[in-house]
């Protein structure tokens, strides 16, 4: 269960949320959905414990234990995973290398053994194959020369390797077409269980479309202004983010 | 005016100061103010497990003397693999000496040179130069790994002939001062790589300068070299390329490139392009910089601890020069001497 209470984040000096609340149960799926600029990127980089987002007041817990106080990659040992709106390019480490060691370095930090390279080769192998992926792209470097959807089911299959407790998705449908939207929302959908909470940031309805959130929640102005069913999400597609007093 | 003259005459006057533009971020003069005595003969030297993994032939030098197998001269389409240990072994001593190594036509030479301080202290010079034939192949894998508190300098000058292939990186881990010089006569027809990478902590200095003369039609030249800076030290590439009145359809490329990881390290890099031909392809790239945070934080936010993210970082980031070299088993030998190096600077 992720809890965020009355977070206020700023960015640079300046206030971008501002007393955002949000409870997502585990197991559940819950879409945020905001205009341009309403701090949809600040709260899953504050999430994820990016350097420069500065928590000024409030509260994050990830089953009850406090986010905010733990380092990026102590966050990911506790099963904190963020899809990047635009995953990095990582020139001479290839994909394989780079899950592995991030594999192992969470295994290490919960206090497990190393995961074998026949056993990590087999988890690859079918991970990739789920999400349609040719494997060879594994042994190039992470992310180089990869199209925006490429980078994209890149994203997911680290989360199916990674097999986070909380997934967030930032803007996952920004520059995918149709297929590779189909596609990725497929693995995430494949990623839906009971002891997983996702939140699903997104700017436009079209995702929900193939991701069905349990709840929406609109944020603008830096704070939840709206929750409710996907019904919700349907009336901002057709009526915009204008009655919550900010223009798409 | 060199280490070498002021080793052999014993005159401090012989040596490079500031005042040399070529040698103004590496002065020796203001560094050694007491010349050491010679070193003495010595016969044995502790083994280097770094260098296990490649098959081939060795060569020791200790304290400036061969005292194990011969100088290399490959016969005309002869072939030969060695590696070549220069060892200084005595603390507070200074030493020269000149190994040069002749591959006839057509001959293929893997040379691996090895530099290894095992006392403290010592002033090391080294100079050679290198012939190769008509359609002859080198590939030279240089490393550097000398003691924080010695100086050390080589120099060696490259002499290619027509269709010839020559390929270097030099792995530097630096020293107190250390120089490592490479001039490279190009005939035209022929092809150079001249690479480098520099591995620097502490108070450590590492200069790489390379001197290409392209003489000749249709040379090809490319150079990539790359490091990473820690702590308070200091980095220094000089590459100069100069193209000769006629050398046209050369195709030069230089590439250098380095991380520094602390606010006090430094790198003073000089590309210099001479050219007086008027057909010529040259590009040169310099970049410094500190490490990617976007990409940083990406590898920490997948749960890779910060020391093991710059450690990967950094160690891709000098992999693509570790990665243009050739044989399999002496880039595997660079591969780990690089990763157990930037071990001990992220």
């Amino acid at each position: 269960m992720l809890s965020i209470q009355n977070l206020h984040v700023s960015v640079g000096g300046k206030s971008i949320l501002k007393g955002l609340s949000l409870d997502l149960p585990q197991g559940e799926v819950h879409a945020i959905m905001g205009p341009n600029g309403a701090g949809k990127s600040t709260l899953s980089y504050t999430l994820a414990g990016r350097a420069g987002y500065e928590v000024t007041e409030g509260t994050a817990t990830l089953d009850g234990q406090d986010l905010l106080s733990l380092s990026p990659d102590e966050r990911a040992a506790k099963g904190v995973f963020l899809s990047f709106q635009y995953p990095l390019e990582i020139p001479g480490v290839p994909a394989l290398t780079f899950i592995r060691t991030a594999l192992n370095a969470q295994r290490k930090a919960r206090g497990l053994d190393e995961i074998g390279a026949p056993d990590f080769l087999k988890l690859a192998r079918a991970s990739a194959a789920g999400l349609k992926m040719d494997f060879e792209m594994l042994r190039r470097g992470l992310n180089v020369g990869f199209s925006g959807g490429e980078k994209k089911r890149m994203e997911i299959l680290q989360a199916v390797m990674l097999s986070p407790s909380l997934l967030i998705l930032d803007e996952t449908d920004s520059g995918l077409d149709i297929d590779a939207l189909r596609i990725v929302s497929e693995g995430v959908n494949n990623l839906r269980s009971p002891d997983r909470s996702m939140l699903v940031i997104t700017h436009y309805q079209r995702l929900l479309d193939h991701i069905k959130p349990d709840k929406v929640h609109v944020l603008a102005a830096g704070r939840i202004v709206a929750s409710g069913g996907p019904e919700l999400a349907l009336e901002l597609e057709r009526e915009g983010y204008d009655k919550y007093g900010i223009a798409a | 005016m060199s280490l070498a003259s002021a080793i052999r005459t014993r005159d401090l006057n012989e040596l490079p100061s500031r005042r040399d533009e070529d040698w103004r971020w590496s002065d020796l003069k203001a560094l050694i103010r007491v010349m050491p005595d010679p070193s003495p003969a010595v016969q044995t030297a502790a083994a280097n497990p770094a260098l296990d993994g490649v098959d081939a032939a060795r060569i020791l030098y200790i304290n400036g003397r061969l005292v194990d197998g011969d100088r290399i001269a490959i016969p005309a389409t002869g072939k030969g693999a060695f590696v070549r240990r220069f060892v200084s072994a005595t603390a507070q001593t200074a030493h020269h000496v000149d190994a040069p190594v002749e591959v006839g036509a057509g001959g293929r030479l893997l040379l691996i040179d090895s530099f290894e301080g095992q006392a403290a202290g010592y002033l090391a010079s080294t100079t050679g130069a290198i012939r190769l034939g008509e359609g002859a192949t080198v590939e030279r894998i240089v490393l550097i790994d000398e003691q924080e508190d010695a100086v050390s300098v080589a120099r060696f000058e490259v002499q290619l002939a027509e269709g010839a292939s020559f390929s270097q990186t030099v792995l530097a881990s630096g020293a107190k001062r250390q120089r490592f010089e490479t001039h490279v006569a190009h005939p035209g027809g022929a092809t150079l790589r001249l690479d480098g990478a520099y591995l620097l902590g502490g108070a450590r200095h590492s200069d790489q300068t390379t001197v290409l003369n392209h003489e000749g039609l249709s040379g090809l030249s490319s150079q990539l070299v790359k490091g990473v800076v820690a702590d308070r030290a200091r980095a220094v590439f000089q590459g100069k390329i100069i193209v000769a009145k006629g050398a046209d359809g050369t195709d030069a490329r230089m590439g250098s490139h380095a991380i520094l990881l602390s606010d006090r390290a430094e790198v003073d890099a000089k590309p210099e392009l001479e050219i007086y031909a008027d057909d010529v392809q040259c590009a040169h790239g310099n970049t410094v910089g500190a490490l990617d945070d976007a990409a940083l934080f990406y590898a920490r936010s997948r749960g890779i601890p910060d020391l093991q993210a710059k450690a990967m970082l950094t160690a891709a980031f000098v992999g693509e020069v570790v990665e243009r070299i050739g044989d399999e088993a002496a880039r595997e030998m660079a591969r780990a001497w690089v990763e157990t190096k930037l071990a001990g600077l992220v």
